[in-house]
């Protein structure tokens, strides 16, 4: 009963913040919309006895992804009016894209609902015999897809070295800070003691 | 049978514990408020809060009035429903973390089995009220206090992810009561020293690891000497410059809940939790509520211990520089985290260290 309730309000929530994602006129407003879906989803997952799952969505979407959407978007200064204005060219193309997706959708739930193609794969059971969530994962993830998991770790990792070279550039006129030079710095090294005569100068 | 009565009263029960556990922790934030203060004050050679009150105890209940009283100011080109949620976006996720905090065996609200994840994803959400209050504002020196708290959190988060893992490898477990418990039996078997004698070489890697935690959850948590999204001396108050009256106080109230909070984490997960640093055998003819009592003290001792770290590096240490804090969370706290977690992990599977 409380989890019927719970389900349709995490349910509802995470329609209406991915509606509200695409109808907010405020890019801003758009991208907590889609904070409040993530988030819900979570919630949603947690339903459905995946806690760890929720967790990562919250962790690594939510904490880390979202915040650096709203980093850029923030910082962005868009012009709504003109947006808008293209709102019409975009029309035909945004929305053949949205019936793409809309087909793919339907011919997956039939093939669900009739026991096609995918009823012959069984789907790991989050909540199954195995005594957590994280290692029914790890039992799946490090033997059937260990090879898929290794491609991805290495997909992520070609992706951030090439932002690294792509962004970092050595300017030789910046003078940066070395802070073991400065921690290995001796008083004799940076501080000479003189003995000043009266009415002679110093060399320096 | 499940009827929704049975729900009710769950929900009743739980509404209860939240209570219970939630009261006690205002209660002692504000005197660790004022601890705070006092502490400050001592290093400072000041006095500190001494009028409201004996020693001026009373002094963060009158600080309290006095924001309820004053007027909640909204800014003219403010966005006004953001500018008000965020404040309560940080409150409720700095109060909601203390669901999972196990204070005694058992006494708990959620015992879920991801909990220290969820410690972790609450913490990490905590960034949005900093961020939706300092845009919301529609002022430039919040705004910058919430482009530098963003990139500050989520720089430290890595390292604070990595060190958890460390504790994750060592206990075997992510339910943080099992943490706990895995720590029993004196001060040599907590985490800190690698978890039980046999794990002592451990000790090397686990007592730095405790340390960078320490550091990490000072900038997770902007405080000093890593306060730069509120540094005063550069950005007046930053991402609260905006903000009066209640929207201050549940900002205050979430930053010292979310320090007190990682001052329990640190010693759930490395100084042992509730278990005293000597063997509990002789009482174990003690009725269970007044053993976890007992434990409940030890615990929020530990709370008040860490507090007084947190404290006194407010007032001894200067404030970083930008560069030289992102430098510290990316160059040097990164790859030691990282080294540790593979060397606690090749431990842990040549020596069954975790069994």
């Amino acid at each position: 009963m409380v989890q019927t309730i719970a389900f349709y309000v995490m349910a509802a929530a995470t329609l209406g913040a991915a509606l509200a994602v695409v109808s907010a006129k405020n890019p801003v407003h758009s991208v907590l919309f889609l904070i409040t879906a993530f988030f819900s989803s979570a919630g949603l997952f947690v339903l459905l006895g995946a806690e760890f799952l929720a967790m990562l969505l919250v962790v690594v979407y939510v904490g880390a992804v979202a915040v650096l959407f709203l980093f850029v978007v923030m910082m962005l200064d868009v012009d709504f009016a003109a947006l808008r204005g293209e709102f019409a060219r975009y029309l035909p193309l945004g929305g053949f894209i949205a019936l793409i997706l809309a087909i793919e959708m339907a011919l997956i739930a039939a093939s669900v609902a009739t026991k096609g193609a995918a009823a012959a794969n069984k789907l790991p059971s989050a909540s199954g015999d195995a005594p957590s969530n994280i290692e029914a994962i790890g039992a799946v993830l490090y033997t059937d897809y260990a090879y898929f998991f290794q491609a991805a770790g290495m997909v992520l990792l070609v992706a951030m070295i090439g932002a690294i070279v792509l962004t970092l550039r050595h300017k030789s006129h910046v003078r940066r800070q070395n802070i073991g030079d400065q921690i290995a710095r001796t008083p004799e090294a940076g501080m000479e003691v003189v003995q000043i005569k009266p009415g002679a100068g110093v060399e320096l | 049978m499940v009827t929704f009565t049975d729900g009710l009263v769950w929900t009743l029960i739980t509404i209860g514990q939240i209570l219970l556990v939630l009261l006690p922790v205002l209660i002692s934030l504000a005197f660790l408020i004022w601890m705070d203060r006092k502490v400050w004050a001592g290093v400072q050679m000041r006095k500190g809060p001494n009028i409201v009150g004996p020693f001026g105890l009373l002094q963060t209940f009158a600080d309290f009035g006095k924001f309820l009283l004053k007027e909640f100011t909204i800014p003219s080109s403010a966005d006004k429903a953001v500018f008000v949620i965020a404040p309560l976006v940080s409150t409720m996720l700095a109060l909601g973390a203390w669901a999972v905090i196990p204070f005694a065996p058992g006494w708990v609200v959620a015992d879920v089995n991801v909990g220290i994840l969820y410690l972790f994803a609450v913490s990490s959400l905590g960034v949005y009220g900093i961020i939706m209050g300092g845009w919301a504002s529609n002022s430039k020196y919040p705004f910058l206090g919430a482009l530098r708290s963003a990139a500050q959190m989520v720089s430290y988060e890595v390292s604070l992810g990595f060190v958890i893992i460390t504790v994750i490898l060592l206990a075997g477990s992510t339910n943080l009561s099992e943490i706990v418990m895995k720590q029993d039996g004196g001060f040599w078997n907590w985490n800190f020293l690698g978890g039980g004698l046999k794990n002592l070489p451990l000790a090397l890697v686990m007592a730095p690891m405790s340390m960078i935690f320490f550091i990490s959850f000072l900038a997770e948590t902007n405080r000093p000497p890593f306060d730069l999204p509120e540094a005063e001396s550069e950005l007046v108050a930053g991402y609260q410059v905006e903000y009066s009256s209640t929207g201050f106080l549940l900002f205050m109230l979430a930053e010292y809940s979310s320090i007190v909070l990682m001052c329990g984490l640190i010693s759930i997960l490395f100084f042992g939790g509730w278990h005293p640093p000597f063997p509990m055998e002789w009482a174990s003819s003690w009725p269970s509520w007044v053993l976890n009592l007992f434990y409940v003290f030890v615990f929020a001792v530990k709370i008040v211990i860490g507090f007084f770290m947190v404290a006194m590096v407010k007032a001894i240490v200067p404030r970083y520089r930008y560069d030289q804090l992102m430098r510290l969370g990316w160059k040097v706290f990164l790859p030691l985290s990282l080294v540790a977690v593979a060397v606690v992990a090749i431990w842990v599977v040549y020596t069954g260290g975790a069994a």
